[in-house]
């Protein structure tokens, strides 16, 4: 640590000492050292007396939250059950010698169980929530280009469609906290935005204005809606009440503005746009004001951004020739470029991003644990399936 | 009066005065870049047009402001048009890559449109912008709207009432060639014309004057 201060710049301490150390080493000219490190160790444990579904769904989940499958000897948890009749799970700490879990799951699919016994042995283990029960939802797409957008298990498990549009749709982003979304369609003949509540069934429209209505993106308070509009004359940034109305405009460039999204305290609306002749990622204050770059230094041409529900960062696309997903620190910092992918979506505990995968020029999604970068792809349930947005 | 006389010459010296300060200022409509922001190629972007935003005070003034948009065509006086996407295909236009500057070599077709338009005027026109697949979803959709806007706006200065002008986006998800290569890629990168003629039995389509 010393070394890296010594040779640190006062310029670079300057923009980066609120936050960071920083320092220099000869292979990266600014190395930013944060309390979150890459490429982690999965975390070893053994699965046995499982079987079937359900054994496939507990090895899905547990490998995408940064766990890896052993034999029970070198395992550091051991967990055992069965799924004869209903679920049943323990969980051993090798280490402590001790059982901090036991439980059984009566009254649901095996399937369902077993993302119950998944969330219970993650939270037993490491303290935080599990995402073995969340939801997704993501746009399928036919070779004609017309699709319906789908809602299902995190795991692509259980998919319905929620739309019967048979047009072009597109950008589902669920409303934080509630079973409803927003989502483009072209059912009208124009690209517009619709609001579904699954719940209640209560379907609206949200902006039918002339030209493109795109990418809309609610409030983490769902009292909000920021969407991609050009009824003024440019593809610009626009805000409004969760049911459209009080529109304002909040960018006035000639550039085109795309793929918004919030921070989790509601104060910034981060977005894709072009300054200066390059693609960048910016931010502006939700209720207007100054756009401010946020730098992805060696991840060019960012596009789709998506903040993580903890605020630390924000998830992106980087094209250089092909597609990286990367996430950057959301108060600034070098970019962590992670896999080959597209689209980003958090999951609603920070830790695990679902994305699009571009195999033979057809579109499927996989799920990515961030800090092992352990990776798991989801059966493809149409031609494309793209664009997925984690319910948080 | 003695006063009087002196005034001309005062008023004559002040007259100089202000015109040579004068030359300093910024022509009015042009609006100042800010530092460090060079600002975008302009030769797509109209001159003032019709600023009917109501919104001028909320708008960031950092962002680069170089003449306005033209605001859209209200699209319920679009609704039951009869497209006719045939007569006006030769003249689809083509864009560089991630780019929606009309080139010079495009506005022979832009003038074969807007004079095609000028001899019927109950007829009107959907602007299709379209991308290649290189690209993420959104951003293409947001480049290709982007790309309808710069015909409307250069067509708009031909003449071309631009509320007779709608435009759409269809992204990377109507490419005409499925290839994979740059030959492909070079005609996804597109604005098509569509001709829109009224419907005899939807009135709404008509122009209400």
């Amino acid at each position: 640590m010393k070394k890296y201060l010594k040779i640190c710049l006062p310029v670079l301490l300057a923009i980066f000492a609120v936050n960071f150390a920083c320092g220099q080493s000869d292979q990266n000219p600014i190395h930013i050292v944060r309390p979150v490190t890459f490429g982690q160790k999965p975390v070893p444990i053994s699965l046995d007396g499982f079987s079937g579904e359900v054994l496939s769904v507990l090895k899905f989940d547990l490998y995408v939250q940064g766990f890896s499958f052993v034999s029970p000897d070198a395992a550091q948890y051991q967990i055992s059950g069965s799924n004869s009749g209903n679920v049943i799970g323990h969980v051993t700490d090798k280490i402590a010698r001790r059982e901090i879990l036991s439980r059984s799951y009566p009254g649901a699919s095996l399937r369902r169980e077993a993302h119950a016994l998944s969330d219970d042995i993650v939270f037993a283990i490491t303290g935080k929530k599990g995402i073995g029960q969340t939801k997704i939802a993501f746009k399928a797409q036919s070779e004609n280009g017309d699709g319906e957008i789908f809602v299902s298990d995190f795991d692509g498990g259980d998919p319905q469609a929620i739309t019967h549009d048979k047009a072009i749709v597109s950008a589902p982003a669920w409303v934080p906290g509630r079973l409803a979304l927003y989502y483009n369609s072209y059912r009208l003949g124009n690209p517009d935005i619709f609001y579904n509540n699954l719940a209640t069934g209560e379907a609206r429209t949200i902006a039918r204005y002339g030209g493109s209505n795109i990418s809309p993106a609610p409030s983490p308070d769902g009292s909000k809606v920021a969407m991609i509009l050009d009824k003024d004359g440019w593809v610009d940034l626009y805000v409004a009440d969760a049911d459209g109305g009080n529109l304002k405009r909040l960018t006035k460039s000639v550039e085109d503005e795309s793929s918004p999204c919030w921070s989790p305290d509601g104060k910034w609306i981060c977005f894709a746009t072009k300054i200066a002749e390059r693609r960048v990622l910016a931010k502006i204050p939700a209720d207007g004001g100054a756009v401010q770059r946020i730098p992805t230094p060696g991840a060019p041409n960012p596009t789709e951004p998506d903040w993580s529900p903890d605020g630390k960062w924000i998830a992106f696309t980087s094209q250089m020739g092909e597609f990286d997903i990367c996430i950057v620190p959301a108060d600034g910092g070098n970019p962590v470029i992670l896999v080959p992918g597209q689209d980003p979506s958090w999951s609603p505990n920070s830790r695990t991003l679902i994305f699009t995968k571009l195999t033979n020029w057809r579109y499927s999604l996989s799920v990515l644990d961030v800090f092992t970068k352990q990776v798991k792809d989801i059966g493809r349930i149409s031609g494309n399936d793209s664009q997925p947005s984690w319910a948080k | 009066m003695k006063t009087m006389k002196m005034i001309y010459p005062l008023a004559f010296a002040l007259a100089i005065v202000l015109a040579a300060t004068g030359c300093k200022h910024q022509p009015l409509n042009v609006t100042p870049m800010p530092r460090g922001i060079t600002p975008p190629p302009r030769e797509y972007v109209p001159t003032t047009m019709l600023d009917t935003n109501p919104l001028g005070s909320q708008i960031n003034p950092n962002l680069p402001v170089i003449g306005q948009g033209i605001e859209a065509a209200n699209p319920l006086l679009f609704e039951g048009m009869i497209e006719d996407t045939n007569a006006l295909a030769a003249y689809t236009i083509h864009f560089p890559y991630d780019s929606a500057a009309i080139r010079d070599s495009e506005k022979a077709n832009l003038q074969s449109v807007a004079s095609e338009l000028a001899t019927d005027p109950a007829t009107k026109l959907l602007v299709t912008g379209n991308c290649d697949e290189r690209g993420t979803d959104e951003y293409n959709r947001a480049l290709g709207e982007r790309r309808a806007l710069a015909a409307r706006e250069a067509l708009a200065k031909l003449g071309l009432d631009p509320m007779r002008v709608r435009t759409i986006s269809y992204g990377k998800d109507q490419p005409v060639d499925s290839g994979h290569d740059e030959a492909a890629w070079k005609k996804n990168r597109r604005d098509e014309f569509i001709l829109l003629h009224p419907n005899p039995n939807m009135p709404a389509g008509m122009p209400q004057s």
